[in-house]
């Protein structure tokens, strides 16, 4: 069963921002925000343990031609920044080989303060919850 | 139906002893001005008529030349290594006048004398055609003239040319190939227009000799990333003398660095050494392999696939002695793929013949 983490508050991440958070012992989850979608990555390359955080975020580009260059998903591809592999942010999956090469993906969403102080049991980060206000819950 | 073939050879090279062999092919034009300007013969500094690999000591005739004739050919390598196809690829260099003109010419005379004095005397062969490739427009109309003689069954061109072989200039070269079931053969070799290693002219036969693999490498590169094979999925490459042992490495290192500029390369969809394993064969002549059997079971491991490589003695040049037609440590339950199954996987125009294994 995995444990629900409050991460941060919605206001912390903007859109196009990250956050590396502590979830379990020396366990580093990077959490993204893609335009008030929330993504949560392990913040650890599978190649050679390359911290993801540090990377860019790119688009994705395709081609079914060479000279032909389809761009889109832009911000939605990590870039880990030792070796330039590319991930999804959205499943882990790396781009190069999505089925053997992937990062683990946790699910990640918005809860109102509200509703966090009545439910549980959540690992809460070292910050008040206010009723007011939302936060990312990630589960890892 | 016909019975299966014991061996196909998959590299020889009939010589051409000098333009007087090939005036008859000439047009008249070309036969004059050879004459005019003097020429006698092309040679190139990959093959120097004295050097031992030129030709093998008992395939130098007193007074004659190594691989000149059809019964050279016969006695010395079909006959005797009991092949029933063997696949001619003349090294006459047409590649190296700088004139688009002239070199299509003589590939037009080189194709049209392997036909002539080869093709049509002995039902076993079949050939390349060699390509004037500093002129895609060239080239296309060559295949497009010999390709109807279904004994034509690939086209060849050297590994080092003027600019990469993967530029979009020479598709319509890969695209008249595919339409017409015909590998691309790539044989070690240079038009000499770049010194054969990067970094210049090298002083000795040695350098030279094993640059061309650093050619071949180089041309697998520009096919792979410029997107040959993504443009044309039907386009098969046959590597001919390019040795062997340097594909493993080349191929981790081409994909591993491809995992991290993809995007810029998109076309390149998948794994490179996928790609090439899909697309490229190469010949075992010269193996280049240190001959203990280990060493070789660990090389077809890297390689990880048993359907990479073609047999071929490469007649008359000298890389075996005596009747050791299989390199030495290759495991002989493969003999028969390499002779006779990948050879027929690769030629297209073999397989329709109805030969089969």
């Amino acid at each position: 069963m995995a444990a629900r983490y409050v991460v941060a508050p919605v206001a912390e991440i903007p859109p196009g921002g990250r956050k590396v958070v502590e979830a379990g012992a020396g366990r580093r989850i990077v959490v993204f925000n893609l335009e008030g979608e929330f993504f949560a990555l392990l913040d650890r390359c599978p190649h050679q343990g390359g911290r993801l955080s540090g990377g860019k975020l790119c688009g994705l580009v395709e081609s079914d031609e060479p000279g032909v260059f389809h761009y889109d998903r832009k911000g939605e591809i990590l870039r880990c920044p030792w070796h330039q592999w590319e991930f999804d942010i959205r499943t882990g999956k790396s781009r190069h080989d999505p089925n053997r090469t992937r990062t683990r993906a946790f699910p990640a969403h918005v809860e109102s303060g509200a509703a966090l102080t009545q439910e549980g049991p959540y690992v809460l980060e070292t910050f008040p919850v206010r009723v007011e206000e939302d936060y990312v819950v990630v589960e890892a | 139906m016909p019975r299966p073939p014991r061996a196909i050879d998959c590299d020889l090279h009939p010589a051409v002893t000098g333009f007087a062999a090939l005036a008859p092919y000439l047009e008249p034009y070309w036969r004059d001005s050879v004459e005019d300007r003097g020429m006698e013969v092309l040679e190139t500094a990959s093959y120097p008529p004295n050097a031992p690999i030129t030709a093998r000591a008992d395939w130098r005739p007193k007074g004659g030349r190594a691989g000149a004739t059809l019964a050279q050919l016969q006695t010395e390598a079909l006959d005797r290594f009991g092949a029933d196809i063997g696949i001619l690829n003349c090294l006459f260099p047409v590649q190296l006048p700088f004139s688009e003109d002239m070199s299509a010419a003589f590939s037009r005379a080189l194709n049209d004398w392997v036909r002539a004095e080869w093709l049509d005397r002995d039902s076993r062969l079949r050939a390349s055609i060699v390509l004037p490739m500093h002129s895609p427009e060239h080239a296309v109309a060559e295949i497009e003239r010999l390709a109807p003689d279904r004994r034509f069954v690939q086209a060849m061109i050297l590994a080092m040319g003027e600019i990469p072989a993967g530029r979009r200039a020479f598709w319509p070269v890969y695209a008249a190939l595919e339409r017409h079931s015909l590998p691309l053969a790539i044989h070690a070799g240079s038009a000499y227009r770049h010194p054969v290693t990067s970094i210049g002219w090298p002083s000795w036969y040695l350098e030279d000799y094993v640059a061309h693999q650093q050619g071949f490498q180089s041309t697998l590169a520009s096919l792979v990333t410029e997107g040959v094979f993504t443009k044309f999925p039907g386009l098969k490459v046959v590597l001919l003398e390019s040795g062997v042992t340097w594909l493993p490495a080349f191929l981790w290192r081409l994909t591993k660095t491809w995992k991290g500029v993809r995007f810029e390369v998109p076309w390149v969809d998948r794994s490179p050494a996928e790609i090439v394993r899909d697309h490229v064969r190469l010949t075992v002549q010269p193996f280049d392999a240190p001959e203990d059997p280990d060493t070789v079971r660990r090389l077809l491991d890297h390689l990880r696939s048993d359907e990479l490589l073609l047999w071929a003695s490469d007649w008359p040049h000298w890389q075996f002695d005596g009747d050791a037609i299989a390199p030495p440590g290759l495991p002989a339950d493969l003999l028969p793929k390499i002779m006779v199954d990948n050879p027929l996987a690769t030629y297209a125009r073999l397989r329709e013949e109805g030969v089969s294994s």
